[in-house]
């Protein structure tokens, strides 16, 4: 067997806390790469993957230190390093793309120069040969016109051109490896699948090996050839990627697969209860016993050692015995729509602001809207799902409707009647029945409140509760999100992303609101933990006949939750409709496109891309939002026309020119 | 509190605050002697068992005149400083909340004041409105409070565009509320540590207004005064000019070691706090 290329041995990595005790991030971690392989090291937050990925690369977060074990590279302890050799090695042999990109580019300097920075500092080639060869590096991460590309500055790129940027100069060295952090992650999804496409080329035509960390295991599944799942810093299994997703041995492994929604059906997925531990709670036993649903006596007792498998190693003592069918997933049940709680009109947003001149002159702001021509209904008991790219006007629309940004045009009414643009003007009754639920909870909740004195603002604010009757009130709210009384007392930071996230809808619960307004209410959360914040909201939809608007950009989580979407593109409607008809035959190139971009979990699964990434820098002003990137464009009509509306049976809508079959 | 006292500066500062403030109030029943009383044959005597610190140049105890001299300049700053604060803290909230024409009008008022030296703003309300207390305590406030603003409004724009904020406009809650539930909670570490490097600044002001002979009236122990009295003597006396420079420095070095103590307890100083 050759020596591998990264050997990590009983790694080791811990901090020591206030109190003096050493708390261990990485407990007992042994991974190898071999030349060429790509391994995708996958987890929870928290679970240490990104501090073994650094690790690798011979770096330390501040306070960190290697308790116990190595890292070597081709034999190196890379720990046992000079500092000058360590740097050489980093760059040179090893390269590292951060998740945001963007923001690691210069931006006062123009492209060319960085990648040549880059070049200069770790590459042999003459002087003379840069510009040739930052054009050919530019070519090689598959950036249309490199020539051009290499003049600009970052800002002028789009994020997915920025991360190709990234790589490009990673590869400037030609390292033996890439260290990949969450390099897709804040990416649009057509984007990403075109990122993970390239990478996947990368390491068929060079032989790069690769580690890539990521929390998404469909993003993962299509770049890997192997994958280690982390968890509480442990690797607790590691193995072949095809077997890894088809039959996953270790619980955890599994519980986190059954807590992906998947594309194919309306199912909110099993979702995995508990938080992981502290550096430093955990037992003797396995990290996991306390959420695993297999554990017996002796893993409370006896923490497992890696044993080897026919299909790689897993850290289980009844990994024998979990070589079943995932837990299945919930289908979503059907309701009866009710009456329109929400109806918007022509809704259209214009961030543009007038000058001086046209104040005065009382001139409207020119430009394009970013948001025009919506025109939507929510019903009692249903959700509606808005779904578009970043830049896609989505969470506009929401906070136009909740009154925070005044619409440039439109009407937004209840069924009592239209409602007055902003917050401010709107009659207490109105604004209660609307309620908004923020995408990141450390966010939405003051971190200076208790949950109860959270609870108690709607409570005081709508219903003048005070007292003993208003904490029973709260209790009773904690309760309807599954969470106790006895959080009440608690700041928001001694709670985990999800009961946090619990917490804000809680709130939002209080008010008794006939719409709910989500914005990407899962996107900052854990895959485990979201799967039981859709089952709270399609239970609360049921139960409560609350009608829901959920902003998400994950087209599998729509798929979980929504029964009719609205597809979204610059601020245009393309499509919206009963979920199983637009999920089963999009009709608009945008959604189609957004579709075959969706990654699952599965071995083999092959997106299908269609048109390509680049840089939108606003709406067109003329035809259809969507021109520029249409893989079906038909020629000058989608330039000049606005598309015209096609009514399909069951009130599915799709406004291109082409017309539905 | 207790972060406060575990790092040394803030032990240091608060136990030198302390002694201060213990001895203005306890002063007029402690002194060892009239601060008033005169004697020519006592001029300018270096310190001895009778007199510890020496006397002045009219033969007046130093060491009472020093312990009373700080009983104004304590009184009158320490009702402006959360005057000030409270003033300044509130518009600073408001104007940070509510943005907009009101803001830019508010925030240039504010440079054009920020600009004109203090002493010039001063000398200008003592010459209008004479030099009493009641007088000093309105006016210090109110050019004091001049700057928490900026302080409060800048504090206040980070928080404003954080979802909490944003969730209490949606859910339809006024302005004042906003301000005192969901602001306050998050810039009152920001105001306190303001409040404390005011009020050595006020002093500071005070014992200058009183060292030019615009505050505190003769025979009235008071540092500024002192200072000013003993410094045509330096050559002979030393001892004369040194205790209430001593004092006066020893106040604001405490306040200031309390403040920057207190920002690094609360996390406000991010420089010097250990990455998380």
């Amino acid at each position: 067997m050759t020596v591998p290329l990264i050997d990590i041995a009983g790694l080791e990595v811990g901090f020591t806390s206030r109190d003096g005790v050493t708390l261990p991030i990485l407990r007992g971690v042994d991974l190898r790469l071999e030349p060429g392989e790509t391994l995708g090291l996958v987890g929870e937050s928290g679970s240490g993957k990104s501090t073994l990925a650094l690790a690798a690369l011979g770096h330390l977060r501040q306070g960190l230190r290697v308790l116990a074990g190595q890292v070597r590279f081709r034999g190196q302890d890379v720990f046992a390093l000079p500092p000058h050799r360590l740097s050489a090695l980093r760059g040179g042999s090893l390269a590292l793309i951060p998740q945001n990109a963007g923001q690691a580019l210069t931006p006062t300097m123009r492209i060319g120069a960085q990648v040549a920075e880059a070049l200069r500092l770790h590459a042999t080639c003459a002087p003379a040969d840069i510009p040739g060869r930052v054009v050919q590096l530019l070519a090689r991460v598959r950036l249309p016109t490199p020539e051009a590309i290499a003049r600009r500055f970052p800002h002028e790129l789009s994020g997915g051109q920025q991360q190709r940027v990234a790589i490009a100069m990673a590869l400037a060295g030609e390292p033996a490896a890439l260290l990949l952090d969450e390099p897709t992650t804040g990416l649009d999804v057509t984007t990403q699948a075109h990122i993970l496409e390239l990478l996947r080329a990368l390491a068929a035509e060079s032989g790069t090996t690769m580690l890539y960390v990521s929390h998404d295991l469909g993003a993962v599944a299509r770049v890997c050839d192997r994958i280690a799942v982390m968890y509480a810093g442990e690797v607790v299994q590691e193995g072949p990627a095809t077997h890894l997703l088809r039959t996953p041995r270790h619980p955890y492994a599994r519980a986190l697969l059954a807590a992906i929604p998947r594309i194919a059906e309306a199912r909110i997925p099993a979702a995995l209860e508990g938080r992981p531990p502290m550096p430093g709670a955990t037992g003797p036993g396995c990290a996991f016993a306390p959420r695993c649903t297999l554990a017996a006596p002796v893993c409370q007792t006896h923490r497992p050692a890696p044993a080897a498998t026919e299909d790689g190693t897993v850290r289980c003592h009844r990994a024998s015995e979990t070589a079943q069918p995932l837990p299945e997933a919930q289908p979503l049940a059907a309701t009866a729509p009710g009456e329109a709680v929400l109806s918007v009109q022509d809704l259209a947003v214009s961030y543009a602001s007038p000058g001086p001149l046209a104040q005065l002159v009382g001139r409207p702001a020119g430009g394009v809207a970013q948001v025009a021509d919506i025109r939507l209904e929510v019903h009692a008991g249903e959700t509606l799902a808005l779904v578009g790219e970043s830049g896609s006007g989505k969470s506009s629309i929401l906070k136009a409707i909740a009154g925070l940004l005044p619409p440039a045009a439109g009407r937004i009414s209840l069924p009592s009647g239209p409602l007055a643009a902003a917050v401010d003007h709107r009659r207490p009754d109105e604004v209660r029945r609307i309620q908004l639920v923020f995408q990141n909870p450390d966010e939405s909740l003051n971190p200076h409140h208790t949950i109860a004195d959270i609870l108690a603002q709607p409570l005081r604010l709508y219903h003048r509760l005070a007292g003993p009757a208003l904490r029973a009130r709260a209790a009773a709210l904690l309760e309807e999100v599954r969470l106790g009384a006895h959080h009440l007392d608690r700041l928001p930071a001694q709670l985990s992303g999800g009961e946090k996230q619990r917490v804000a809808i809680a709130r939002a619960l209080a008010a008794e609101p006939a719409l709910l307004l989500c914005d990407e209410p899962t996107s900052a959360l854990d895959v485990s933990v979201q799967a039981a914040v859709l089952a709270l909201l399609a239970r609360l939809r049921r139960e409560r006949g609350i009608a829901i608007l959920f902003v998400a950009h994950d087209l599998a989580v729509v798929r979980a939750i929504a029964d009719r979407v609205a597809v979204l593109y610059q601020g245009r409607l393309c499509e919206i409709g009963p979920a199983e008809a637009v999920y089963r035959r999009a009709a608009h190139p945008y959604t189609e496109a957004l579709l075959g971009a969706v990654l699952e979990p599965e071995p083999g699964w092959q997106p299908r891309l269609l048109g390509h990434d680049m840089v939108e820098r606003g709406p067109p002003a003329r035809g259809c939002p969507f021109q520029n990137r249409c893989h079906r464009h038909l020629g000058p009509v989608c330039n000049e026309q606005a598309p015209p509306a096609h009514e399909l049976p069951g009130g599915h809508v799709v406004r291109c020119h082409i017309p539905p079959a | 509190m207790k972060a406060l006292l575990r790092r040394p500066s803030g032990a240091i500062g608060l136990v030198l605050v302390a002694v201060h403030v213990a001895i203005a109030v306890t002063a007029p029943w402690i002194v060892p002697h009239d601060a008033r009383a005169i004697s020519a044959a006592l001029m300018f005597s270096p310190p001895d068992a009778a007199h510890w610190l020496g006397t002045d140049h009219l033969g007046r105890d130093i060491l009472t005149r020093t312990m009373l001299g700080g009983r104004q300049a304590l009184l009158v700053t320490a009702i402006a400083t959360p005057l000030a604060v409270a003033w300044g803290g509130m518009l600073g909230m408001y104007l940070g909340l509510a943005g907009g024409q009101r803001d830019d009008v508010a925030m240039r008022l504010v440079d054009a004041l920020l600009s004109l030296p203090w002493i010039l703003k001063m000398l200008l309300m003592i010459v209008t409105f004479g030099a009493a207390p009641q007088v000093l305590v309105p006016v210090l406030a109110f050019f004091y409070g001049v700057p928490v603003i900026r302080i409060a409004r800048a504090a206040t724009q980070g928080v404003v565009a954080r979802d909490y904020v944003l969730a209490a406009r949606a859910r339809g809650h006024g302005r004042f509320s906003i301000i005192l539930r969901e602001v306050l909670p998050n810039v009152r570490d920001a105001l306190m540590v303001e409040g404390a490097m005011r009020w050595s600044w006020m002093l500071l002001a005070f014992s200058s207004l009183s060292f030019l002979g615009f505050g505190v009236a003769p025979p009235t122990p008071d540092w500024g005064l002192m200072i000013a009295d003993s410094r045509s003597f330096l050559a002979i006396a030393p001892w004369a000019a040194l205790a209430p420079v001593a004092a006066l420095s020893s106040l604001i070095i405490g306040i200031n070691l309390t403040a920057d103590a207190l920002a690094k307890a609360l996390g406000l100083d991010r420089a010097h706090s250990a990455p998380q």
